[in-house]
């Protein structure tokens, strides 16, 4: 089955030069901007958006029209604030979008910004990207001197300034409120909610805070219709997603496809099966905080509710980490808490402490020197950070990294227990015990 | 060290793009960087009175954020993912090999990073934050020869292309 491209058509059609102005114009880029500021806000947020069920391509996937539909009537300024801060392992589609196709982006925010009438937006894009960062502020300058930024956008009297702002290393300024803590200067710790950001976002006004995929849609709404992206996928996981595919496969990439398409189309069609002719032992579907999923899962649909309500996992970020019959899952596990603890910001206790402590223990547990208690161990403190260790979280953390710790851990015990208790008694044996005091300790 | 003339004409004009100048924190600390090859202390004593901050509410910022460097590192920040795309595919050997190789290089700082989002190209590596992937010890070792020796150009160890002008 091919892909169904909508945000990537350009960047696949011309490769070569699908980030200038030139190709964008060439391409009946901006054309829709001069229909979308014709229209009123209400009309694109009421007709087009929510008529559309758009929803955040970052993870939540909250729905778009909703989300502008919680900023307080009558209250200004607000702010747009657009995650660029793409950080979510294995994720690689922003960055895609960000360097390939920047001014897609740039007119998606200027008709999302005249939506919510806002008149002042800042792309946060990851200080790694540096690239990105290049190519974004050329196009940010370009479209300044085509008069698609600045005052009086296409004589329509609506005014907006954008401005790029770069992050410096650090994955929780991925999160919303984490995001705007960073772009006010501080260190990227995520707030407490409520106050919601559109309530209550950066410098305290109104805000909403909208992804690079999600943003790089609106366009294709306004210019199709929201009727129309609705009539793709499938139930309320409605139009594409651009999914990156990687790990154990022939042709890692970033494949658009409808939502609700198997993940055996993505991973055995498009990304061209396990790499080697090798079985696969487990997949990821959405990043690294969603909960594992198995070889017999092949066949379900990419559709987010039926991934979060029946298989106990979520979409999230679109990730898909394929691993091979040879791969250790503790290993994977070890390493993905490693991430978690590096990346806990230190608000929030169950987080800061269990994170570095289901590293340790996963660490022993993945070289050789875990104990056949080891798992149980981690369920048992996981529970204080996800209580009921189940997804949609619950969680005693401010954000999602904590709850996210433990979905590699929930995963392990899903699928993995037997061959990990045979694994922990057998290295226990293994190890020979000397007797502290036979071997000169004690006090 | 202070920023030059140039620079802090520059830092001005940054901080007024923002409602509130605190915001301006990452941008001057990414611009010191660029300067001086690390943020100093004097860097951050600076930014603090631009920005009518304590020194401290600066460092505690700057300290957060990996990219920032609070010692000099030399000429050439070399970060290999080991992320679980990159795991799977050699990146741990990858980071092992060029540790091993650039331990006693000052011009070059090698360092394990979290995923960069790029697992298409696995396992794979930045040199002053430009990609390169799939890479092995080999060709990885090569290609950061070439940046040594100026046959590519660097961008500064904030990543920003110097002779794409003010890009900031």
């Amino acid at each position: 089955m091919p892909e169904t491209r909508i945000v990537t058509t350009r960047l696949r059609d011309h490769p070569e030069d699908s980030w200038t102005i030139d190709r964008y114009l060439a391409t009946g880029g901006y054309d829709v901007l001069r229909k979308a500021l014709a229209m009123t806000p209400e009309a694109i947020q009421d007709e087009q958006v929510k008529a559309s069920g758009l929803r955040g391509r970052g993870g939540a996937g909250f729905g778009t029209g909703q989300k502008w539909s919680f900023l307080p009537k009558d209250v200004y300024p607000r702010y747009l604030a657009v995650n660029a801060d793409e950080g979510e392992p294995s994720t690689f589609k922003d960055h895609m979008l960000v360097e390939r196709d920047p001014h897609q982006l740039i007119e998606g925010i200027v008709i999302s910004a005249f939506a919510v009438e806002c008149h002042l937006a800042f792309v946060y894009v990851r200080g790694e990207f540096a690239l990105g960062y290049e190519r974004l502020t050329r196009a940010i300058a370009e479209a300044y001197e085509r008069g698609y930024l600045g005052k009086d956008i296409l004589g329509s009297g609506f005014d907006l300034d954008l401005i790029l702002h770069r992050g410096a290393g650090c994955y929780i300024a991925g999160d919303e409120t984490g995001l705007l803590s960073s772009l006010e200067g501080e260190r990227a710790m995520p707030r407490i909610k409520p106050p919601f950001p559109a309530v209550q976002g950066l410098f305290a006004k109104p805000t909403v805070v909208n992804n690079v995929e999600t943003l790089s849609t609106v366009p294709h709404i306004i210019d199709r219709g929201g009727e129309w992206y609705a009539s793709l996928g499938v139930g309320r996981s409605t139009g594409t997603r651009i999914f990156s595919v990687s790990g154990h496969v022939e042709r890692p990439a970033n494949y658009e496809v409808e939502l609700g398409t198997p993940f055996r189309e993505l991973i055995d069609g498009l990304a061209g099966g396990v790499r080697g002719g090798k079985g696969m032992k487990f997949f990821i579907p959405g990043g690294a905080s969603s909960p594992w999923l198995m070889p017999q899962h092949l066949d379900e649909p990419t559709d987010m509710d039926h991934v979060q309500n029946d298989l106990k996992s979520m979409l999230g970020s679109g990730a898909i980490m394929v691993f091979d019959e040879d791969t250790d899952p503790l290993l994977v596990a070890w390493r993905l808490l490693k991430f978690f603890a590096h990346e806990s910001c230190g608000k929030c206790t169950p987080c800061r402490e269990g994170s570095g402590w289901l590293e340790k223990i996963l660490y022993r547990m993945s070289h050789g020197l875990g104990r056949p208690e080891d798992l149980d161990l981690m369920l048992d403190f996981g529970d204080n950070i996800v209580p009921g260790l189940n997804a949609p979280f619950a969680q005693t953390t401010i954000c999602a990294l904590g709850p996210s710790t433990m979905s590699p851990i929930v995963s392990l015990d899903r699928w993995f227990r037997d061959e990990i208790a045979q694994r922990m008694e057998a290295d226990a044996r293994r190890r020979i015990h000397v007797p502290v005091a036979a071997a000169g300790g004690g006090r | 060290m202070a920023f030059t003339a140039d620079n802090l004409a520059r830092a001005r004009e940054i901080v007024a793009r923002y409602p509130v100048a605190k915001s301006a924190t990452l941008p001057l600390l990414h611009l010191a960087q660029d300067q001086d090859g690390w943020v100093s202390p004097e860097a951050m004593e600076e930014i603090a009175g631009i920005l009518d901050l304590t020194p401290a509410q600066v460092l505690g910022v700057c300290s957060f954020y990996s990219m920032f460097k609070r010692e000099p590192v030399g000429q050439l920040v070399v970060t290999v993912c080991t992320n679980v795309s990159c795991l799977v595919n050699g990146g741990p050997e990858l980071l092992r090999a060029l540790e091993d190789r650039h331990l006693d290089d000052d011009d070059v700082h090698v360092e394990e990073v979290e995923c960069i989002a790029a697992c298409d190209l696995a396992p794979v590596m930045q040199v002053n934050y430009d990609y390169h992937g799939p890479v092995d010890a080999e060709s990885a070792a090569t290609i950061i020869d070439e940046y040594k020796a100026r046959r590519r150009t660097p961008r500064t160890i904030s990543g920003t292309r110097v002779d794409a002008g003010a890009t900031r």
